[in-house]
C-alpha cells in the first residue's frame, strides 16, 4: 500500500493529471515568496558594514548556487531511479532537470562575477567555489550534449543517467580538490563574512529567498516535465484526447482567451 | 552464472581469468600491429609541447615556471585524443557484441582493455615526459615526481576516460563529445598531479599528493570498469 504511489509514478499520465492541481498553488507560493524575499532583501535589509549595498546580490547568488548543486543531485537520483526500476517518468524528470540546473549554475556564476567586481576588483577570480561551480556547469553541459547526441531517445536517457551518476561520485572529489588547490595556490585573504556570523536581519530574507528558489525550481521542473510528457506521449490516446478536448473548448468560446480549463 | 555455461564449478573462476588474459593479449597484439595509431598520441604530446616556447616565450625562467602544469595538461589532452579508439574498432567489427553476451563478467574485459590502453599510451607518455621536461627547462627536482605522478595519473585517466569512451562508442562523431564529458572528471587528477610536480620543484614534500593520486587510482580501478561496462551495455544497443 505504501508503495502504491511509487508504482503509480511509472505512469506519466498519472503524474500529468496529478500535478495539474498543484500548479496554481505552487505558482502562487513561489510568486509570493519571491516578491517578499526580494523586496525585503533588496530594500529593507540593512546595508553591509564593509560592502555597502553591493552585498545584496547575495539574495540571488546564494539561492541559485544552492539549487545548482541540489538540482544536480535531483537529476542524478531520478536518473538512477530510471536505471534501476526502468520507469519512463524519471528519465523525463532527469531530462527536464538538466537545462534548469545548467541555467541556475550559469546565474550563480554570472551573479558571482558581478559581485566580484566591486568587492574583489575583478570580474573573474580563480576562487575555489567559483571554479568548482564552473566545472559543475561543464558537467551539466556534457550531460545535455550526451542526451541529445543519440538517435534513440531511450539510449540517450540511459547514457546520460550513467554519466550523471559518474558525476555524482566525482562532485565531492572535484569540490575538495579545487578547494585544496585554491588554498595551496592563493592566500586565503579574500574571505567574506562567515555564513554563521551573518546578522539575522540579513539572514531571514536570505532564507526566504532560498525557499522561494526551491519552490521556483519545483515549479520549473514540473512545467518542463509536463511538457516533456506531452512530447514523448504524443502518440498515446490520452494525450490525443486531451488535445482534442482543449481544441474543442477553445473552439466553443473563441473570444475568451485562456478561458479553457487546462 | 558460471554453472550454466561451464559444466563443473571448478572451471568458473579459471574462465574469468583466462578471458582477462585473452583480452589483454589480443588487444596488445592489435596495438603492436597498428603501431602508427599507438605513436600518434606521443607525437601529439611532442608537437604540442614544442608549440609552447614558440607561442609563449623561449626564456628558461618563464618555461621552468609553467613546465609542470603544461606537461600535465598536454599529457591529459594526449590521453583524451587516444580514448576514442578504445572500444571503437571492437564496436565496428562486432566483437564488442560478443564480449557483451559472453558469460564472463564484463568488468574484467573492460579492465583488460583499459590496461592495454594505458600500456600503449599512458606508459609511453610517462617515459617520454622527462625528455619534454628538458625541452621546457624543468628544474632538476621535478623529474622523479613528474614520472611518478604521470604513472599514477595516466592510469586513472585511462580508467575514467573508458566510461566516456563506452558512452560515446555508438556515436559517429563521438570524439569531441567524449572530450567534453570526460574533461571535467579529470580535474582532480590534474590538480594533484601538477601541484605535486610544482611542489617538488619548490623543494617541499609531496607524499600526500602522491598518496591521493594513488587513492584516485584505487577508486578508479574499482568503480570505473563497472560504470564503463554499464555504459557499454546501454550505448551499444542504441
Amino acid at each position: 500500500m505504501a508503495w502504491q504511489w511509487f508504482h503509480r509514478l511509472g505512469s506519466p499520465r498519472w503524474f500529468y493529471e496529478k500535478t495539474q492541481a498543484w500548479l496554481p498553488w505552487l505558482t502562487a507560493i513561489t510568486l509570493v515568496l519571491l516578491v517578499v524575499g526580494s523586496i525585503w532583501g533588496l530594500a529593507f535589509a540593512p546595508a553591509d558594514a564593509k560592502q555597502g549595498n553591493s552585498y545584496r546580490i547575495i539574495y540571488i547568488h546564494v539561492p541559485a548556487a544552492f539549487l545548482a548543486l541540489a538540482g544536480y543531485y535531483i537529476m542524478a537520483i531520478s536518473g538512477a531511479i530510471g536505471l534501476i526500476w526502468k520507469m519512463k517518468l524519471p528519465y523525463m524528470v532527469m531530462k527536464s532537470a538538466a537545462p534548469i540546473g545548467a541555467a541556475l549554475t550559469f546565474v550563480s556564476l554570472v551573479t558571482g562575477s558581478i559581485w566580484g567586481k566591486p568587492t574583489w576588483g575583478t570580474w573573474w577570480e580563480w576562487d575555489a567555489r567559483i571554479t568548482s561551480m564552473l566545472i559543475l556547469f561543464f558537467l551539466y553541459l556534457g550531460i545535455m550534449a550526451l542526451q541529445q547526441a543519440f538517435h534513440s531517445r531511450d539510449t540517450g536517457d540511459k547514457a546520460s543517467a550513467i554519466l550523471a551518476l559518474v558525476g555524482t561520485v566525482n562532485i565531492p572529489i572535484i569540490y575538495k580538490s579545487v578547494d585544496w588547490w585554491y588554498t595551496l595556490h592563493q592566500p586565503a585573504t579574500i574571505k567574506f563574512v562567515g555564513e554563521s556570523s551573518i546578522h539575522p536581519s540579513m539572514l531571514y530574507p536570505l532564507l526566504i529567498m532560498v525557499i522561494a528558489f526551491y519552490c521556483f525550481y519545483a515549479l520549473a521542473l514540473l512545467l518542463y516535465t509536463r511538457a516533456e510528457i506531452l512530447r514523448r506521449e504524443s502518440r498515446t490516446q490520452w494525450v490525443n484526447e486531451l488535445v482534442a478536448r482543449q481544441a474543442g473548448s477553445v473552439n466553443h468560446d473563441i473570444p475568451v482567451k485562456g478561458g479553457s480549463a487546462v | 552464472m558460471t554453472e550454466v555455461t561451464v559444466p563443473g564449478s571448478a572451471g568458473g573462476s579459471a574462465t574469468t581469468f583466462s578471458m582477462f588474459w585473452a583480452t589483454l593479449r589480443r588487444d596488445l597484439l592489435l596495438a603492436i600491429r597498428n603501431r602508427a595509431e599507438m605513436v600518434n598520441p606521443l607525437v601529439f604530446f611532442l608537437i604540442a609541447i614544442t608549440m609552447i616556447p614558440l607561442g609563449v616565450s623561449p626564456e628558461t625562467k618563464t618555461l621552468a615556471a609553467i613546465a609542470p602544469g603544461l606537461i600535465w595538461v598536454m599529457a591529459l589532452l594526449a590521453t583524451l585524443l587516444s580514448l576514442d579508439g578504445l572500444f571503437r574498432s571492437d564496436f565496428e567489427d562486432g566483437s564488442l557484441e560478443q564480449m557483451l553476451i559472453s558469460p564472463q563478467p564484463l568488468y574484467f574485459t573492460v579492465l583488460a582493455k583499459v590496461m592495454v590502453h594505458w600500456l600503449v599510451t599512458g606508459l609511453p607518455l610517462t617515459l617520454m615526459s622527462p625528455l619534454l621536461g628538458v625541452m621546457l627547462a624543468l628544474p632538476s627536482g621535478g623529474y622523479g615526481p613528474l614520472c611518478i605522478t604521470l604513472l599514477l595519473g595516466t592510469a586513472s585517466m585511462s580508467l575514467i576516460g573508458a566510461v566516456g569512451a563506452a558512452l560515446t562508442v555508438a556515436l559517429r562523431k563521438g570524439g569531441l563529445l567524449l572530450s567534453l564529458i570526460v574533461m571535467p572528471l579529470y580535474v582532480p587528477v590534474l590538480i594533484f598531479g601538477a601541484s605535486a610536480v610544482h611542489n617538488a620543484v619548490l623543494g617541499s614534500v609531496i607524499n600526500s599528493q602522491i598518496a591521493v593520486l594513488g587513492a584516485f587510482l584505487a577508486l578508479a580501478i574499482v568503480l570505473a570498469p563497472l560504470a564503463a561496462a554499464g555504459a557499454l551495455r546501454v550505448s551499444s544497443d542504441g
